[in-house]
């Protein structure tokens, strides 16, 4: 594997930081459809989860990030309800490529002095209160200004605004839409061995294309589940993390929202078929040192099966064009060379922004995913490795995982994490 | 004054601070498509924004462009979410390559221009124009009247163009 170009990002700073933050703790609350708890809840319920899992009190938390599109909570009455005293907290708009972003954010505020351990969460009913299809109350707002541009063409929700992308790759490079299927089928086995997924049934290729068409190319079964659901990931330095309960996941290099050239919606800047990762993988691979064959597990963001597919392609996982081959060779399936997304993803675990596929990330580097394997004397899981429905979800000798997080076709974040290799 | 109207049952607004919307949508009432242009950088782009980006000029004059071009990409939408396109289904989103500054400044940049596949009177098109309707079909522009003084650009096939035999569709219909 040859990086394509040398960034013109500066990583000489980025590599002081290598391997010096980790993500201590992770948690989530249950992955429901009609919660019934209000998103300061269930943002509560995660939080309290994942300080939990990396055994830190209410002092030890004194930096709070969190993301949303005006439907959840602040992070202060969060904080409050807890009894955590915030030294930093930020509230910020936006919804998939957050997730590894605000990580990058929460290193840099730690380093700056500003805190020590910040807790970033994602709390949303996504199904039953503002649903991110925009359904609903959403699909009925008034339209203003540069929004004519496209909701009043009737194109307006996520699906809708990908398309044109999605359709020009298989115009592009003969993509076929039983190909692009692969990443919901692949992604539904890892479901049905997750306990905690919503959807657990798993899917053949059949299946998915003979789903309903909701805007061509994307099926019913293309698209991702909606759900009611907060997940929370606690990052802090190394030395700290490694005081705590579990293994720490140890961050790499991140990539914040990186963007392709004039970002709008109308696709002005082609090839269009050609997605953020283009960029941000010459950010993320340097910044690491590693490059994409040395990656044993990716969490390539599935709001759509394409979006998998787009991605894993623009990051250098296969050549400019095979993205549709490559999800369609087993190597993304558990026990395949390099899975994706092992909880099930967006597609059948739960909807939650990119979250749920770094707390997935984190686990598999733990080697400790809670599948349906049997737990052992010493409390741990007996890991078969067997993936048979039902069965096995942890991946064998994982010591380095990225996530892929899309936001659009434009943007994009990115996060490789390893191993701690004390 | 803002530009406000009801479109298929949708409230449709342009602010009054909103200039470059405002004077576009303005164009398109008088039957015009027009497009910023920098003095600057001698180039036209879309939609209305509030510099070049090609040279941050924030000048711009309003150029008249032809409404013509080749469906670059599409949206083929049968299941609806907004509630004013539920018996519209199946509708189109064209993605238009104008052929004004195509491959200009780079190879892959175009002007896409969006809108709807509509009939030559600006009617939703009929499942058998959708149909007939894919990558490299030759449209023209026309347009839906929202108010007056504002209305919105659109998309029929431009019946006097030579067609491409076949114009690439998705392989499901």
């Amino acid at each position: 594997m040859t990086l394509s170009s040398v960034s013109d990002v500066d990583a000489s700073s980025p590599k002081h930081l290598r391997g010096r933050y980790a993500v201590a703790g992770v948690g989530e609350t249950d992955y429901m459809r009609g919660s019934e708890y209000s998103t300061r809840s269930l943002a509560t319920w995660a939080i309290r989860n994942a300080m939990d899992d990396a055994g830190l009190a209410p002092g030890d938390i004194d930096g709070m990030l969190s993301y949303s599109g005006n439907d959840s909570i602040f992070s202060p009455f969060v904080a409050g309800d807890l009894g955590i005293r915030l030294n930093f907290y930020m509230d910020v708009h936006g919804g998939g490529s957050s997730t590894e972003a605000l990580i990058g954010i929460a290193i840099g505020v730690i380093e700056a002095g500003m805190c020590k351990t910040v807790a970033i969460f994602r709390s949303m009913n996504g199904y039953s209160q503002v649903r991110i299809g925009g359904t609903g109350a959403r699909s009925a707002v008034p339209i203003n200004g540069d929004q004519i541009h496209h909701r009043a063409y009737g194109w307006q929700s996520a699906g809708q605004m990908f398309a044109p992308t999605f359709l020009r790759h298989m115009y592009d490079y003969g993509t076929t839409p039983e190909q692009v299927a692969a990443v919901k089928v692949a992604h539904s086995k890892h479901a049905s061995n997750n306990p905690k997924a919503y959807y657990k049934r798993r899917f053949t290729v059949e299946d998915v294309v003979s789903s309903r068409i909701i805007c061509k190319p994307l099926h019913l079964l293309d698209c991702c589940v909606e759900t009611d659901n907060a997940t929370c990931i606690i990052v802090t330095r190394l030395d700290r993390a490694r005081d705590c309960r579990q293994p720490p996941a140890v961050i790499q290099s991140v990539v914040g929202r990186c963007c392709k050239p004039r970002i709008d919606m109308h696709y002005q800047h082609g090839p269009i078929s050609t997605v953020a990762g283009h960029y941000a993988k010459d950010i993320l691979f340097p910044n690491a040192g590693v490059s994409p064959e040395d990656i044993d597990l990716t969490g390539s963001y599935d709001a759509f099966t394409f979006t998998t597919m787009l991605q894993l392609e623009d990051y250098g996982f296969c050549k400019k064009g095979e993205g549709g081959d490559y999800v369609s060779s087993g190597i993304i399936e558990l026990g395949g060379k390099r899975p994706n997304n092992t909880s099930g993803g967006h597609l059948c675990e739960g909807y939650t922004h990119g979250m749920n596929m770094v707390i997935e990330n984190t686990r598999q580097l733990r080697g400790e995913v809670d599948d349906s394997c049997p737990v052992g004397p010493d409390g741990k899981r007996q890991h078969t490795h067997d993936y048979s429905e039902g069965g096995c979800r942890q991946v064998k000798d994982v010591e380095l995982t990225a996530n892929l997080g899309w936001a659009m076709p434009g943007t994009g974040s990115a996060m490789i994490m390893a191993k701690d290799a004390r | 004054m803002p530009l406000q109207g009801e479109y298929m049952g949708m409230m449709l607004t342009v602010d009054d601070v909103d200039r470059e919307n405002r004077e576009f949508f303005a164009w398109c009432d008088k039957g015009e498509f027009r497009l910023q242009r920098s003095p600057e950088s001698g180039l036209l782009r879309y939609p209305p924004t509030t510099a070049c980006p090609w040279s941050t000029d924030r000048d711009y004059e309003w150029v008249p462009v032809e409404g013509k071009g080749a469906v670059h990409s599409y949206v083929e939408v049968h299941h609806p979410i907004q509630p004013a396109f539920r018996d519209k289904v199946p509708y189109m989103i064209l993605l238009v390559d104008l052929d004004t500054q195509k491959g200009e400044p780079s190879e892959h940049e175009a002007l896409r221009v969006a809108g709807n596949l509509v009939t030559a009177d600006s009617e939703f098109a009929p499942p058998e124009a959708i149909r007939s309707v894919g990558i490299g079909t030759r449209v023209r522009m026309v347009f839906s009247k929202v108010a007056d003084g504002f209305s919105l650009p659109q998309w029929t096939i431009d019946e006097d163009a030579e067609q491409p035999e076949a114009p690439w569709r998705y392989p499901q219909e």
